[in-house]
Parts: structure tokens; sequence; C-alpha cells
């Protein structure tokens, strides 16, 4: 599905820094919490303090070889650590430890459902374990204000080959990736807090041309709106330059949300010539099979499979599961509901994607925040089932457990709302209807199908709606027949 | 080989050192001659020689255990700063 | 006899025949009186030595010390000191005090060894002649108007003029070995890895190893099995045991073979320095070792592929001086890049600049593969050579330097002249390997060392060698003129 813009092509790669969630930096003892107060967390190793050393972090490496076992990556038995040499002042030691020619990730890929409900595998070309910069604030008059806490937490970078044809498909791709560290456990996914970012390698070419055109990289893409946004401006931007006759740029845009627009960076213009060469500090990392198997062991059911498993275990739609298994959390929210709702799973999917998640939306809250646990809601759904409450009435029953924190048997018998499925109950109001409504019998009578629904509207009222519907058909029918 | 002054200039750009004017050509002549020293190795036979990055060929790098070790030290560690406001080094503007 | 070793001063403190405060005292007495003519100390902590002084005699009375405590050492200035500046000889750190020890400074502060103060160096270490150091050269003590060596100038100065039994030292191309060779001391650099490099301020992290200077073999012994050992903080120190280095001195030198570098005695070798060194031979021979001859090729190429490296390694190592954190910043930069070139520009030494250029340069788009991968090629080549030399023999030896000390100014006008000096130590270094310096007799009144370089972590054999030849030989014994060891009991005053 490549998007078209008079007979332009649209081609993008994105390198994805992905924060990993460890207590400890990549190469020093400090903490990596967000929000602390400037430089609080910064040690003599993420200072760049002359004489220090820095030392690998274990979990970072494990994390790392996690995220390539889940892409079904080939991990390289030996990885090694490279300097990337520029000036800024968010990078204290004037350069970066990073990986180059040996990532510990080799590639690999990833399927991406689009929106037209097929399916596209995006290449991963690798990813590699680096160092976080720290941050420059930019607001005094002539000065820029530099914390480092963010300096030396561990990254991996996700780079992706230049599959991607249209701004969605860049969104899927990078939405696939984020569901995927957090399923894994190695990434927070906040983006808020710059714990999952993106740059975007963007560029076009004339429909049908082997060659790629001339690329910008767009940064500063901290949501999956901007990512969106940034590349089709980028896009228009560039056809707009080919179309005037000129010629794309290849340089490093950043892409302002307030002015919705991208612009050239000037600070990365000269800081081309990154003179990488191996750390000689650190060593090679070796990763045994011993190590991989820790690893593989520790891998939980990725979302795929998940999704795969939802549609045969549960007899639900491939929207239904892709919906649920979103997170790792709402699936297992709604593994345990369906665990004690066994007859009707459908049922059980239909209110968490509904109500459930309407709710939740409404007050802010994730899944593991709901006001409702697994076991009050499927007591809810199972009061359905049963045949105790009707569909319809079991929403205001819901709504009631969200706002009151009240068991859904105490808000059914507290409000009487407790189906009526006495035949013979229901018969009587039944035969009440009929005889204050003699027109309207005789005109059902005389063909007029469509006063069916009259004479089930009145009943339903005449009994507060608590009406067992199937039962109320049935007898209509009967009552109603000649 | 010998360098030219253009070049001297764009070295010292690219690390960051502010050369006068009556420096480029000392610098120009001193690298020129380090680099007919460093020719020297166009005499070494290296088909097929791995590149040695490091003496200890057969040390691999060890893994820290995942803990956090570093009390917050910064007025110490700012104390050598140059330039300091609540806590943030400060820097002339930087514009991107 | 005045005690002069190591060894001697440790046995008089421990037999408290003098306190460490005594001792202490004599040996800032000797510094101060040193400093106008000599240069060998950056920084002289005289306040903080007397109070480590104190303690260590409270422990020596306590009967907890070691075999170090209450003994008076320099530190190299390279080595960071918590609370005390660490300056690196250099402009950048001139007014640097560093929050941290070294691990090697914290192993002996642990052991009780009391800080003089802080020696004189080449900026960054870059430097064979001690005369790119910001605050000064050193004079070589046997005469002022020699230069001590480099990097390690101070340091060796300083164990010459026995203003300390021992200093600390760094190598990373010969800086140990060349100046204890200069300066009539015994210098030794340890196996890559021996030592930990934390605190140790960078210039080429794939050479740099921190070493010693002492009078003699045995004193590097004593104070190596202070400093080795693994440190959690450094990945390249390396995690093996630390054998008792005394008890490795006695190993005997019948069977001993040690193999003469044929590469070593070319052209450009004083002959006069030649026949020192080969009469050193005739002594391990008299002793039962055997000598043959062992050819490395690509050894000559040592020169061209340090000047690859360890340039490469330092432009990276010093770009963290950058004025923002710690160092010297300019004044009213008018914006950052300003900042950054007139900060560095006005912080670093010619020296310094030169190297960090010609790092920057080899490792820069398009020069990369010709001359940073070239010369790790090579690096593999010498480092093969020497371990098929290994094969054949335990230890290597030949001379130190080309000649004995040069005339202070007389190499600062061509960098090829001066990095020339180091033509015999840089293999060493490549290879990680140990080495280290003896003096082995006298040129032109100038003492001269002979070499000797081991496979990796042979520290005890290489220092056995070394104090065989040293209980043969007194070379290293000798002091130059105005500066032999007065420190007695009986002038002191006796013991506290
Ligand atoms: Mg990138
Ligand atoms: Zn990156």
């Amino acid at each position: 599905m490549s998007e078209m813009n008079n007979g332009w092509e649209t081609v993008i790669g994105l390198e994805i820094h992905t924060q990993l969630a460890t207590k400890s930096k990549i190469f020093s003892g400090s903490p990596t919490a967000y929000g602390a107060e400037p430089n609080t967390q910064a040690d003599l190793v993420d200072l760049g303090y002359p004489g220090v050393l820095p030392v690998l972090n274990a979990e970072a490496v494990r994390m790392a070889v996690k995220f390539g076992l889940a892409i079904g990556a080939a991990i390289t038995p030996r990885s090694v650590f490279a300097r990337k040499n520029y000036f800024y002042p968010d990078l204290p030691k004037g350069y970066q430890i990073s990986q180059y020619e040996l990532p510990i990730v080799g590639k690999g890929s990833l399927e991406v459902m689009l929106d037209d409900g097929s399916v596209k595998v995006v290449g991963i070309t690798r990813a590699h374990l680096e160092e976080d910069a720290g941050k420059s604030q930019h607001e005094g008059v002539g000065v820029s204000a530099i914390d480092l806490n963010r300096a030396g937490t561990p990254l991996i970078e996700i780079v992706s080959e230049p599959d991607m044809r249209s701004a969605k498909e860049a969104v899927a791709y990078m939405k696939k990736i984020h569901m995927l560290v957090r399923y894994l456990g190695i990434c927070d996914g906040n983006m808020q807090e710059g714990s999952f970012r993106c740059d975007a390698n963007v560029s076009v070419r004339r429909k049908g041309a082997e060659k790629f055109g001339t690329r910008a990289e767009l940064k500063n893409l901290n949501s999956f709106r901007f990512v969106e946004r940034a590349i089709n401006i980028e896009v228009a931007r560039q056809i707009d330059i080919l179309e005037g006759g000129g010629q794309v740029v290849q340089e490093t845009r950043l892409y302002d949300a307030d002015k919705d627009e991208t612009r050239s960076m000037r600070s990365k213009e000269e800081a081309n010539d990154y003179r990488y060469f191996p750390d000689p500090d650190l060593l090679p990392v070796v990763i045994g099979e011993d190590f991989l198997d820790a690893v593989r062991a520790t891998l939980p059911e990725l979302p795929d499979a998940k999704a795969q498993r939802f549609q045969s275990q549960y007899g639900l739609s491939a929207y239904d599961a892709g919906f649920l298994i979103a997170s790792g959390e709402l699936a297992d929210y709604y593994e345990a509901v369906a665990a004690l709702v066994p007859s009707d799973p459908k049922l059980v999917a239909n209110w968490v994607m509904g109500e459930l998640s309407a709710a939740l939306n409404k007050d802010g809250l994730d899944i593991t925040q709901s006001r409702l646990s697994a076991v009050q809601f499927a007591a809810l759904l199972n009061r359905i089932v049963d045949d105790t409450v009707s569909g319809k009435l079991a929403k205001e029953v819901f709504e009631a457990m969200w706002t009151e924190g009240i068991e859904a048997d105490a808000v059914i018998e507290a409000r009487g709302l407790k189906q009526i499925t006495d035949p013979a109950a229901i018969g009587a109001v039944i035969d009440e209807i009929i005889a204050a409504n003699p027109k309207q019998l005789a005109d059902y009578r005389s063909g007029k199908d469509k006063l069916f629904g009259f004479f089930v509207g009145q009943t339903m009222k005449a009994t507060g709606g608590k009406a067992n519907p199937v039962l109320l058909n049935d007898l209509l029918k009967q009552k109603l027949a000649p | 080989m010998s360098l030219t002054p253009k070049q001297i200039e764009s070295i010292a750009h690219l690390a960051r050192l502010e050369l006068k004017a009556e420096e480029i050509p000392v610098y120009t002549d001193s690298l020129s001659r380090i680099f007919g020293l460093v020719d020297e190795l166009d005499k070494a036979q290296t088909a097929g020689i791995e590149p040695m990055a490091h003496p200890l060929e057969d040390q691999v790098q060890r893994l820290r255990p995942d803990a956090v070790s570093s009390p917050d030290r910064r007025d110490l560690y700012q104390q050598n700063a140059p330039q300091t406001e609540g806590g943030l080094y400060l820097v002339p503007k930087v514009i991107e | 006899m005045a005690a002069q070793t190591l060894a001697d001063l440790a046995k008089g403190l421990r037999a408290r025949e003098y306190s460490s405060l005594e001792l202490t005292r004599a040996f800032l007495a000797r510094i101060e009186r040193s400093q106008p003519s000599l240069n060998a100390l950056i920084t002289v902590t005289a306040e903080s030595a007397l109070v480590e002084a104190a303690a260590a005699d409270a422990r020596l009375a306590a009967g907890t010390a070691g075999p170090l405590t209450g003994v008076p050492i320099i530190h190299k200035d390279i080595f960071c000191t918590a609370g005390v500046r660490t300056t690196c000889a250099s402009k950048m750190l001139s007014n640097f005090v560093s929050p941290y020890d070294a691990t090697l400074v914290g192993k002996y502060r642990d052991a009780g060894a009391v800080m003089l103060g802080k020696a004189n160096m080449d900026e960054f270490a870059m430097g064979s002649s001690n005369e790119t150091s910001f605050f000064g050269p050193v004079k070589n003590p046997w005469d002022a108007a020699k230069v001590p060596g480099g990097s390690s100038g101070g340091s060796a100065a300083a164990v010459a003029a026995r203003l300390a039994p021992l200093a600390t030292a760094t190598d990373t191309g010969g800086s140990i070995r060349q100046p204890a060779a200069l300066c009539g001391v015994t210098g030794l650099k340890p196996t890559y890895g021996r030592v930990s490099r934390y605190g140790m301020i960078a210039f080429a992290s794939s050479l740099d190893q921190a070493g010693v200077i002492t009078v003699s073999a045995e004193d590097a012994a004593l104070t190596l099995q202070a400093m080795a050992g693994f440190d959690p903080r450094d990945s390249t120190s390396v995690d093996v045991p630390v054998p008792d280095y005394a008890a490795e001195l006695q190993q005997p030198m019948k069977g001993l073979r040690i193999g003469i570098l044929t590469e070593f005695f070319g052209s450009g070798l004083d002959p006069a320095v030649e026949q020192a060194v080969r009469d050193s031979l005739a002594v391990w021979q008299k002793l039962g070792a055997t000598v043959k001859e062992v050819s490395l090729p690509n050894l000559p190429l040592s020169v061209p592929t340090y000047y690859v490296v360890a340039p490469a390694e330092c432009s990276s190592n010093l770009s963290r001086f950058d004025g923002v954190r710690f160092g010297h910043r300019c004044e009213n930069p008018k914006d950052l890049l300003d900042l950054y070139k007139r900060s560095r520009a006005e912080g670093f030494g010619s020296e310094v600049k030169r190297r960090i250029m010609t790092g920057t340069y080899v490792l820069s788009a398009g020069y990369y593969d010709a001359y940073y991968l070239k010369a790790q090629r090579v690096r593999a080549l010498i480092n093969q050579e020497f371990r098929s030399a290994f094969g054949e023999v335990d230890l290597l030896v030949g001379p130190t330097t080309p000649t004995a000390a040069f005339g202070l100014g007389d190499k600062t006008s061509d960098p090829i002249t001066m990095y020339l000096n180091d033509i015999y130590t840089i293999g060493a270094n490549l290879a990680g390997l140990p080495a280290m310096s003896i003096p082995c007799g006298f040129v032109g009144g100038l003492p001269v060392g002979v070499q000797l370089i081991g496979p990796h972590f042979a520290e005890g054999r290489m220092l056995a060698a070394a104090h065989a030849y040293q209980r043969e030989t007194d070379w290293h014994l000798r002091s130059p003129a105005g500066w032999s060891a007065d420190f007695e009991p009986s002038n002191t005053g006796g013991a506290a």
C-alpha cells in the first residue's frame, strides 16, 4: 500500500532509540530514574571525568539480546563497542560509546499489520547498544544549561531497512516496535519522557525508479502523531523541490511541532566525520550459547503468537485479537476474565473492547489501573450469560460498578434489575397490553407485521426493561397469532 | 606524505583547536614529517592480518551486575566546573 | 651507610629505628632543596604528608603496619588524588582538584604509604624529555643541562635524587623505562592489565600502563605487590592471581634463556651504550643464563605504528577537555564553537595539539583504513613476532635508549628525532608486554640502562633477572653528585 503523490513514491527508514529499563546506567552505577534534580544522577563516569573508565551493565546486554531474539535476528557472537566522536555539550566525553561495525543484534525482521488488514514485512538492519546523551535546555538568553542525568542511560538503536512507503506504514512499524519492547519488558515505552524516540530517513523517488532519492534525516519525532506529520510535511517539501527542478540536500532536519515544519539543523551540519574506532577502554562482548539460552528462556509469548492463539483458542476475529493483544497487560486481563466466563469468550472480548475500554479512556487510565478487577468484571458478564440481566441493563450495572465501586450482584439487587424469566409473569403483562390495544392487534393480525415491534416495546416498557427478550419474543408470537 | 595548510585548518576545526595564523605552517611542517615517518608502514606485508585493537587478545568484556552504586555527589563534582547555575552546567547557547 | 632503598627504609621503619614522621620530614626537606634546580614536583603535599606519616606511625606502633606503611612516595601527576590538585602537567588542568583517588593511589593509601607530592611529567604524558610540561622542564640530577627523559621525567629524577624511595609512573611508549635509563634508576612497566588504569588520566588507552620507578629491582617487586591486581572499575584490568613477587625474585638464572634483539643493535645505537648493554649480558651469562640472538623483522615499524595508534586514541581521550565540566575555559567565549576552540587551544600545549591533530587525521573519513587499520595490522604482526620469540627465549634484553640523556632543547625543534628516542621501548607497549630498565653503566658521566622484556605476566621472571644483575653490580646504588642519600637514624635523632 504505497502512497503516491503525483507519481512520486515515498521511501522511509526509521532509527528508533529505545531506552532500556535497567536500574543503573550502561557504563556506570548511576540510577536511571526519570525526573531527578539536574545532574544528581551523573557520576564521574557519566560526567567524563579524567581517568574514569566504563564497565558494561549485564542487564543492558541481556535486554538487547532479548530484543534480537524477538525479531529473529542473528546475535553477533563477538560485538565491539566503538567511539563516535563529536563535540556537543550534552556529550560529556566528546564521544558517544556506541557500536559500529559489529552491533550486538544483526539482521532481523518484523511483520506489521497495515490499516487495510494486509501484513507487511519490515526489515531490521541491526540494533546496537549505546549510551544516551544528556539534555540541553535553551531557555536562557544566550546560554544553554546542561543536565547530564540522562547521559549514559542504556539505549538500543533499532535501524530499519528503507522498507516503508508511507507515513502511515512508518507509524504502524513504530507502533509494532513500541508494543514489542514493552512486551519484552526492556523499555517502559514512555514517549513523553523520551524513553522511545524516533528519527526518520525520508526520501522520494519517481514511481518505478530503482534508485533511492537523496534523503533527509528527521529528528525529534517524539510521538506517533509527530512521526506521521513530519514525514508528510517533509515528503511534500521534497516533492516541491524536485518538481521545481531543484535538488534535495542530504541533511539533518528538525521537526518543529509548534510551527509544524521541518528545518535544517545547523548544529549537525559539519558533525559528519565521526571518526569511529574501537573503544580501547572496552573489550569485545562475547555472547555464548549459554547466555543465549538463558535469555531465550525469559522470552514471553510475543504479540504475533498471542494474536494467533487468541483467534484459535477464543474464536476471535483477527481484529479483535489484534486489539486485545495491544499490550501484554490488556491481553492478560482479557484472559483472566475469559477464564472466569468460559462459555462466551466473544462476549468478554466485546465488553473489554467496548464498555471497559471506553471507561478507561474516559478516565485516562490504562488497564493496570482498571477500577474493576478481572473477577469483578467477570461476575457481571456471568450475569449476562446466566440471563440474570439483559445485555442492555448490564451496561447500567457496569456504570454503577465503575463509578460507585459496587459488586455486580449488589447493583442488580439494589436496583431491581434482575431479568424476568417467569413465562407466566411475562404472559400476564402481554395479556394486559393486548387488551389495552385492540386496534393495533387488529392491524397486526391483518398483516401489519411491523407492529410486532410496538408490542415488544410496550411490554419492555411495562416490565421496566427487565423481561427476558427471548422469552418475550416467543410469548408475544404465540399470543398475537390469530 | 605531506599535508596542506588547508588540511591542517580542517583537522584543527574537527579537533576544535583554534590555530593562530603563524601556527598553521608550523603544524603543516611537523605533521607532514610525522606522516613521512608513518608512511613507512607501507613496507609491512599485512595482507590477511587481522587488525589488533588491543593487547589483551584473549580477554573479553566483563559484565557488571545492574545495581545502583553511585550516590549523588553533584556539589563535589561541580567544584571543578567553570560555570554552573542551579546544578546545571552553563555554556554559550546551543543553536540547533 | 645511608639507607636508600625502599626495602631498607621499610625495614628501618618496622624495626622502629626511626619514625615515618622523621623519614617524611627528611625527604620533604630534600624535595624543598631540589625544587629550584630539578623542578621534579608540580605539587608538594607537605601538610597532608605529615598527617599521613603520623597515622603510619600509629599503625607501626599498633603492629598493624604492612610492608609499605610509613614509606614516602611521590605520585606522577597523571594519577588522580582526592582533594589534591591533579594537573597532568597541563594548563588545561592546572586548577583541577580530583574528587577521587585513582585505584593505584588508593592502594598505596591503604598500604599506609605517605604521599609527598605529585611528580612533574610531560604534558598528558606526551613527550620523551619532560620539556612539554606546563610547569617547566625537569632537569636531570646527573647534569642539569640534560633532560631526565619523559614522560615520567619527574618521577625518575625524584628517585635519582633520592627525593623518595619510589615514585609511580606511567608508560605508553617508554615513559617509565626511558627516563629511568636516563636518570640511572630502575623502572618497571608491568604487563598491560596487571595494574589498574582507573584514575590514571588516559593518553592512549590500549598502550597506557601504570608502573613504578625505584632504586632497585627488589624495591620494584615490593611495590608491584601493592599495585598489582584486578580492578572491577577497569574493564581492561586482568583477573589473574598476583604472585608473591618477593619469592619470585629468587628464581635462579641458571638455564635462563635470554634473547638479544637483532633490531635493537643496528645503526643509531651509541656504541658506548651498546658496550654497556653487552657487558650486562656477560653478567647474566656468568650466572648461568644463555644468550642467543633473535630477530623481529617488523619491530623497526613500531615507531610509525605507535604514531598512528597513540595519537588516534589520544585525540578521542582528550575530547572531554572542552571547558564545560572541568578544566580551563577561555575568557568571554562568543559562542559554543569559540568556547571549545579557544579553551582547548589555550589549555593544551603544542605537542599535545600536534598529537590530537595527528590522531584526528588518521581516524578521519578516507584515511582510517590507510593509517589506523594499517597500523593495527602492523601492531598484530609485531605482536606475533614477540610471541614466537618468546617460544624460544624467556626474556629479551637490549638497550633502553639509543644514547644517554641529551641536552635540554636539543630535540624540541623536530618531533621525529624526539620520537625516535623511544625506538626500543615502544614495542613492549604495542604487545602489552612487561618490561623494565635497570642501570647498567655510564656514558660520558651519564647513566644508561639495559632493558628487559618478558612475556605477558612474567614480571616475576623479569624482576628476578634484574635482581640477580643488581646483586652483581652497583650501578643502581650510585646517585648523582649532591644527591646521595643522607638519611640515617643517627642524624635525625633516632626513634621517636
Ligand atoms: Mg543514528
Ligand atoms: Zn544512536
